[in-house]
């Protein structure tokens, strides 16, 4: 069980940490700037728990 | 839009991300390592930590501090513990209190102040939750974390679908996996909040405590309020008490702890130990969902003009008027709860007996402030002290 949970809760950072990068590409490449504001938004909770903060 | 604005665009918005990453950031980090400081009264024999009782704990984060108070006579054991829910000052307050005033003449006293220390290191900001709390002293301001229901999702994360509660397997709300005080009677195996109440469970059979009573404190709109929650066990001490306290001091009911409700304390400590176990709960406005403005004053203060209109309209389960309900009143209350529970306890169990002295009343904490009874660390040797 703790094992489980451990692996999990690695897995989940490591998709938080994947799903940022991404907002990150899509902010470089995005023609929108209402886009790009938007991913910058987005990305601060992702940010904040990969770096466990919050 | 062409290239150039669109590149100003992105790094102005990535900029200010980062600015408002950088700033809360700070701020959060600063809360989650904050740490109280306290007086270890002369009462205290010796300070153990909560890993001694099960190594598995060891070095996280909740590997709470324990008081220890020996008599001078024996007899039984009482324990107190504060901040199950962080969220409810009172309880650790109280349970403060305890560390810093009480004398022990018969039996023995363990405290905890943070039972779920990881649930004091994040709040609530979705609700507009305060990040810290001040208490005033006659030596100046004392700062406390304000906390969460729940522990922290940074020590425990993800939560399941269903919490299936160990080992009853009743099923219970999501995140109530993370909820202290419905995780008893814990679960070696498990989560970090479910090992933490193994860990007190262990506490509990290890020094063979006979009263225990968790701290807590109610929204007005529940109907668990003004009360001590009793296991089957402890009806007549509960009782008791209540009665005199109703004679001498405040209102207070009496509630049976429900058999079929699992995780909480006052039904699986009694179930799964020697103890007797005890909940206490104090209304406290700022947990409301009808409140308006909430931060530190809502807090300390209990005033809120949204939750005294509900109570006018005979919407909750305890009165609320111009006074509010302060802390100092919540605290008083606490306090006097629990020094009546180990009389009326002695009483009826006199070869267990628990006397406890030197700890101030309902009437004298609200006539005092809590904040008088705390002392100025920086006036006590290191070795006197404490961190939360």
């Amino acid at each position: 069980m703790t094992f489980l949970n451990t692996l999990i809760n690695a897995s989940y950072y490591v998709l938080s940490a994947a799903v940022s990068l991404i907002l990150i590409r899509n902010i470089v490449k995005t023609r929108d700037a209402q886009e790009a504001v938007l991913y910058c938004i987005i990305l601060m909770p992702f940010l904040l728990r990969v770096f466990h903060i919050k | 839009m062409n290239n150039r604005s669109l590149f100003i665009v992105k790094i102005v918005a990535f900029t200010l991300m980062l600015v408002a990453i950088v700033w809360a950031g700070i701020e959060f980090y600063n809360h989650r390592n904050f740490t109280e400081t306290v007086v270890l009264g002369d009462g205290v024999s010796t300070v153990k930590k909560l890993s001694d009782y099960y190594p598995g704990l060891k070095d996280s984060v909740n590997d709470c501090n324990i008081y220890i108070f020996e008599g001078k006579e024996p007899g039984g054991t009482l324990m107190v513990i504060g901040g199950s829910h962080p969220e409810e000052p009172a309880a650790n307050l109280t349970a403060e209190l305890l560390v810093e005033t009480a004398e022990v003449e018969v039996g023995r006293l363990i405290v905890a102040i943070r039972a779920n220390r990881s649930a004091s290191t994040v709040t609530r900001p979705g609700d507009a939750y305060p990040l810290y709390y001040t208490i005033p002293t006659p030596w100046g301001e004392k700062q406390y974390r304000m906390g969460d229901r729940w522990t922290n999702p940074l020590d425990a994360w993800p939560d399941p679908e269903v919490y299936v509660h160990y080992p009853s397997k009743q099923m219970l709300a999501y995140m109530d996996i993370r909820n202290f005080n419905r995780t008893w009677p814990g679960y070696a195996n498990g989560t970090l909040t479910e090992r933490t109440n193994f860990a007190f469970m262990e506490l509990v059979r290890a020094e063979n405590v006979d009263v225990f009573i968790d701290l807590h404190e109610a929204e007005l709109e529940y109907p668990v309020i003004s009360t001590i929650v009793a296991h089957q066990k402890g009806t007549n001490v509960a009782a008791m008490t209540s009665m005199m306290l109703n004679a001498t001091e405040f209102k207070i009911g009496m509630e049976y702890s429900p058999k079929s409700l699992h995780g909480l304390s006052h039904r699986e400590v009694g179930d799964h130990s020697q103890a007797v176990s005890y909940l206490l709960e104090t209304p406290e406005p700022l947990l409301d969902r009808v409140r308006g403005i909430t931060d530190e004053h809502l807090l300390l203060t209990g005033k809120d003009p949204f939750v005294q209109k509900a109570g006018e309209y005979g919407l909750l389960y305890e009165k609320i008027d111009d006074d509010g309900w302060p802390i100092d009143v919540r605290v008083g209350r606490h306090a006097s709860t629990v020094l009546e529970l180990a009389q009326s306890w002695s009483d009826l169990n006199p070869d267990r007996s628990i006397r406890v002295s030197n700890v101030p009343r309902y009437a004298e904490v609200i006539e005092n402030g809590i904040g008088f009874y705390f002392a100025n660390p920086a006036n006590v040797p290191s070795q006197r002290l404490a961190y939360e």
